[in-house]
């Protein structure tokens, strides 16, 4: 069936036990059991959402700019995300499942591999948050570079915004290239390099496999890849991104970007900005969402348990499933095509959204009614690409 | 002196020159359907674990991409999490590279994977240091034997402490309290400054269920079995004779001593092929087919081409060794073990030709050596029930040489005899890993 012009893309981030620090206090989430995640993604994918992203860090979550803090009150540690993610791959069938790993200080061609080896376990449902670590404590657990403090970044001149500094370009342009080898490796092996020809005794055609041949100041990689082309042939590449230099580096190395604007104003011009750097680009709102008719009391609840104000990158929304519905089909208008939903509360706010919020959306023509595709690129309306190093016969 | 007990692991048939895969039977080594198969096959043969391999670059012989035997391998542990989805009391082995690896992200991954597996994980410690692997990695390659060996061992240790530096009650999710943590000391700090190793820090992860996923050590030299009597809970060991056997097992069991371990606290697990048949004479001429399969003729030349070191493609396979000396200047082939000292090798190589009248073919499926079990369902429970008993072993590393189904008949025919005779169990009476093995 067609959808409505206006229909749009939703996703949940999950982490933990939600997006508010004191969530895990109203909650029966065991955030460290197979079981509660299996649970998640069977509800996303009840509400035939797009896609899951899981959150992941190389360090512990921290109330700190940059450090372990010696907080006991809200939830400490996480799984590693890929794994959790394929470990969710086999009980769903459907929903996009997008981890997020660190490229700073990880091999590219371990990440590019693991991401290629969730998309063949998942058939071809895979997809890639790539994320940069500036912070000083995360380096420590590699020993191999040394960070400055990331507060003493921020107080140089260039204030606040991050990506003035030097430090954090770099970390920018080496996960562009962590990005550009894994789209290489991905290539590497052509669809129908196996060809298990009995004849001349050849399992490969060896001239359908290519070196990725990467040569750059961080890192080199020779190539091909251990791993035949995955199902969607690219992965879908996302990157969450608050300023000009993510905006620039979503536009070159990403699929699907993650923006967070305040209203639909400034949505508005959130699009434009990344419209300007990509056409093809496919753009995602982030919200904090406390959902229900006593969200506003809910979220004043969590607030006080945790001792502050909730803060986020994103904006913050209290309200009915009905009242989303407004404001996601307002800034759809604006120009974004899709959003990343983060739950305050797991998995309540969860259920909201795609029991609650994907049926009010439905009823305005605005989401499907059921999955119209086997890939995550299917689902995102991303053609599967052609091989860069296919020859064209 | 009670019984002693096999155990057994299943070796994933993919990247390996002993797959077959022009049989039609043969399916893909790449979809998940053929993990799957092979991992449950596995469970309802009450198996101890389920064994992946690892190649880090696809191996190349002339400088060009080897073609001739089966390529494309996922992820070790990311395939591994997916299969815990899809089993419940197998064990899940995965060969994760030491030197190609950092410590926190790899003990944190293997971690993820005990959690996410309820207790079963595991990992074979490999290293290797390749300039040809290294290629693909930051790192590169550069560290000689010895090093490897020590880069290893500070690896293992570090990342036992990272496993065991959460309080085994650290996760406390009071939430009437509101203490998530039992206290602010609940995750400890580590601080490991070493050779190779200068990591400062706290773990993401909780202490998982088995507190450390089990080791495995594969090899056979002397810095290998130093490595595992120190370190190791399984030794993965190549299979020779049962005195060869006893050979190894005694010595490797006497080295425990020395690091302050009991001998039934390493597993000796050699790998191990096998061949069945209703008659000996069937499965006989079954081993005999299988090696011919997985020798075939290009193959047989590409074997003689890393002893020789040079082009043999002009000689036809199923004809004699041609009267050619071998190149030692420069090997020819990438991302194998190195054949040590290939004149030797290839005067014994020919020498038997002489005497046996063999073909290059005949003679490559000669020296890659048969199967380690052929005979009827009986002769191989049998066979391996006394390798065990003899103490040549503590159980074995099975190889199949079909994907997906080449465990199939192991299971149906030769386990149930092995419960019969009392030598396997007959259900899991544990859940995790580490209880299967009996690592106390």
């Amino acid at each position: 069936m067609t959808l409505h012009l206006a229909a749009l893309h939703l996703a949940v981030a999950l982490d933990g036990a939600g997006w508010h620090p004191a969530a895990w206090r109203e909650s029966a989430a065991d955030v460290f059991s197979a079981r509660y995640w299996a649970g998640l993604v069977a509800e996303a994918e009840r509400g035939l959402l797009d896609f899951v992203t899981i959150e992941d860090a190389l360090g512990l979550q921290s109330t700190l700019t940059d450090g372990a803090d010696d907080r006991a009150n809200q939830v400490r540690g996480r799984f590693d995300a890929v794994l959790l993610a394929a470990r969710l791959a086999p009980l769903t069938s459907h929903v996009g499942l997008v981890p997020t790993a660190t490229t700073t200080h990880t091999e590219p061609f371990h990440v590019a591999v693991g991401i290629a080896t969730l998309d063949h376990v998942s058939g071809g449902r895979a997809g890639w948050r790539p994320q940069v670590s500036a912070r000083s404590f995360e380096a420590r657990h590699f020993g191999r570079r040394a960070f400055p403090p990331l507060e003493e970044v921020l107080n140089r001149p260039g204030g606040a915004d991050l990506s003035a500094h030097p430090h954090v370009r770099e970390l920018f342009a080496e996960a562009a290239d962590a990005v550009e080898v894994a789209r290489r490796l991905w290539d590497s092996w052509e669809d129908d390099a196996e060809i298990r020809d009995v004849a001349t005794g050849r399992f490969l055609d060896r001239d359908k496999l290519h070196y990725a041949d990467f040569a750059g100041p961080f890192f080199s990689v020779k190539g091909p890849s251990i791993t035949p082309r995955p199902p969607q042939g690219q992965p879908v590449v996302t990157a969450l991104a608050h300023s000009r230099l993510p905006y620039e580096f979503a536009a070159a190395s990403a699929d699907v970007v993650y923006v967070t604007p305040h209203s639909a104003e400034h949505a508005r011009a959130v699009v434009e900005e990344v419209r300007g750097l990509s056409a093809d680009l496919r753009i995602f709102a982030d919200l904090v969402v406390f959902l229900g008719t006593d969200a506003a009391r809910r979220k004043a609840r969590l607030d006080e348990l945790d001792g502050a104000e909730l803060v986020s990158d994103a904006a913050i929304f209290t309200g009915t499933p009905a009242e989303l519905a407004d404001v996601l089909l307002e800034w759809r208008r604006a120009g974004v095509e899709g959003f990343r939903l983060r739950p305050g509360a797991l998995p309540y706010d969860l259920e909201q959204i795609a029991r609650g919020l994907t049926a009010e959306l439905r009823g305005r023509g605005a989401f499907r009614h059921a999955y119209e595709a086997a890939t995550l690129r299917g689902l995102l309306g991303l053609p599967r690409p052609s091989n860069r190093y296919a020859e064209v016969s | 002196m009670s019984r002693r007990r096999v155990h057994l692991a299943a070796h994933f048939p993919g990247v390996n020159n002993t797959t077959v895969w022009a049989d039609p039977r043969s399916g893909s080594q790449i979809d998940f359907a053929s993990f799957v198969h092979l991992a449950r096959t596995a469970e309802r043969g009450t198996f101890d674990f389920f064994f992946l391999a690892e190649g880090l670059r696809l191996r190349e012989l002339k400088g060009r991409v080897h073609d001739l035997d089966v390529a494309g391998r996922p992820e070790s542990l990311t395939v591994l999490s997916a299969l815990a989805a899809v089993t419940e009391r197998l064990g899940l082995a995965g060969t994760v590279n030491a030197t190609f690896n950092e410590p926190y992200e790899l003990a944190r991954r293997l971690a993820t994977l005990d959690h996410l597996s309820d207790g079963r994980a595991a990992w074979n410690v490999v290293t290797t240091s390749d300039a040809f692997t290294g290629e693909n990695f930051r790192r590169g390659g550069y560290l000689d034997r010895a090093d490897r060996y020590r880069r290893a061992a500070e690896f293992v240790r570090l990342a036992g402490e990272l496993w065991e530096s959460w309080a085994p009650d650290a996760v406390a999710a009071d939430r009437a309290s509101g203490r998530f943590l039992r206290d602010a000391d609940a995750v400890g700090e580590v601080r490991f400054h070493g050779e190779h190793f200068d990591v400062e820090g706290r773990s993401t992860v909780p202490r998982s269920p088995q507190g450390r996923p089990v080791i495995i050590q594969a090899g056979d030299s002397d810095e290998g079995r130093e490595f595992a009597a120190a370190h190791a809970d399984v030794i993965f060991t190549p299979h020779g004779s049962l005195e060869d056997g006893r050979r190894f097992y005694a010595d490797v069991k006497r080295r425990l001593s020395r690091h302050g371990r009991r001998p039934d606290q390493l597993k000796i697990m050699p790998g191990a092929t096998f061949a069945l048949g209703d008659t000996e004479e069937e499965a006989a001429a079954n081993a005999a087919a299988i090696r011919r399969a997985q020798v075939g003729p290009q193959t047989a030349i590409a074997f003689l081409e890393q002893v020789w070191g040079r082009d043999m493609s002009a000689y036809d396979p199923e004809g004699p060794l041609p009267d050619v000396e071998p190149d030692l200047s420069g090997g020819v082939s990438q991302g194998r073990v190195a054949i040590k000292d290939r004149a030797a090798v290839a005067a014994k190589w020919r020498a038997l030709a002489e005497e046996k009248h063999l073909s290059i073919r005949e003679l490559v499926i000669e020296v890659t050596g048969r199967q380690t079990f052929v005979g009827t369902p009986e002769t191989v429970a049998r066979q391996i029930d006394e390798h065990v008993q003899a103490e040549a072993a503590d159980g074995f590393i099975l190889v199949p040489h079909l994907t997906p189904s080449g465990l199939d008949d192991f299971v149906d025919r030769v386990v149930p005899i092995l419960r019969e005779r009392g030598a396997f169990r007959t259900h899991y009476t544990g859940s995790t890993l580490r209880e299967h093995l009996e690592l106390t």
